[in-house]
């Protein structure tokens, strides 16, 4: 797994690529983990997830929960049609507000560094 | 005729093997005719049963996983040996759905994705051996 990190808008948006197993799924939890305890509303970008696993979706309800319990903002975006699958099949693609794009959640004022 | 091919490989129990070992069911699962979708579904319950014995059988400990993929006449069959402690179906405990927590959805996944699953007995009462099948086939190009 890679990752990249930028933010939109005030969000901080978490870009992950490549598998998200029980192997990387640590490194992703620490990623947004980190932005929620920061204090800043999140993003995280799926668009270039080929797998994920139980673990990675772990990592994403704990991010939700913990933006939830700090009153921030959470959601993912571009989410792959793999991911997209595993989320239907944990019942979590009703649950985690998702988004098309970035720019759908932060609008059209937002800017990138 | 009976249909021959057949996949097998043992790693190290290892949580970095696991993409190998997810490389090898999907090659094997798109060999045997499955379309993408299915293959998909298969990987992540091979994946997820992998990582039952990694994290919950051998918790640390060094060990093997032994996985072995054979056709069935519709379908695919799916046996993954370890030598941690002897487990039961009766023991896999996933969660209620409708609880929102992280943690205990593997087993709701390989249960949602095989027909059927059962630990074999094996030759020398140690480890476990678990079998998982799916049946119908979907051609690869089907609609």
């Amino acid at each position: 797994m890679s990752h990249t990190f930028t933010a939109a808008g005030g969000y901080a948006v978490i870009g992950l690529q490549g598998d998200i197993d029980l192997h990387s799924s640590p490194e992703a939890r620490r990623l947004i983990l980190e932005c929620l305890q920061d204090g800043r509303p999140t993003l995280v970008d799926l668009s270039g997830v080929a797998y994920i696993d139980s673990s990675g979706v772990a990592s994403l309800v704990e991010g939700f929960q913990l933006a939830r319990a700090r009153g921030l903002d959470f959601g993912l975006v571009g989410v792959s049609s793999t991911a997209l699958n595993v989320l239907r099949l944990a019942r979590l693609d009703k649950v985690f507000p998702i988004y098309g794009s970035v720019q759908e959640r932060v609008g059209q004022g937002a800017t990138s560094p | 005729m009976a249909d021959e091919r057949s996949w097998s490989v043992c790693v190290p129990a290892e949580a970095s093997r696991l993409q190998a070992l997810r490389a090898l069911v999907r090659e094997a699962a798109t060999d045997l005719g499955f379309a993408v979708p299915a293959v998909e579904d298969l990987v992540l319950a091979v994946n997820e049963a992998c990582m039952n014995v990694i994290q919950h059988g051998y918790r640390g400990a060094a060990g093997t996983l032994e996985l072995q993929i054979l056709p069935l006449a519709a379908g695919i069959e799916i046996r993954l040996r370890d030598h941690a402690s002897p487990v039961s179906l009766q023991a896999w405990r996933g969660r209620d759905l409708r609880e929102l927590r992280p943690g205990g959805l593997g087993v709701h996944f390989i249960r949602s994705i095989m027909d059927e699953i059962a630990y074999l007995p094996v030759p020398d009462a140690t480890g476990n051996l678990l079998c998982m099948k799916k049946h119908c086939i979907a051609k690869a190009g089907d609609a």
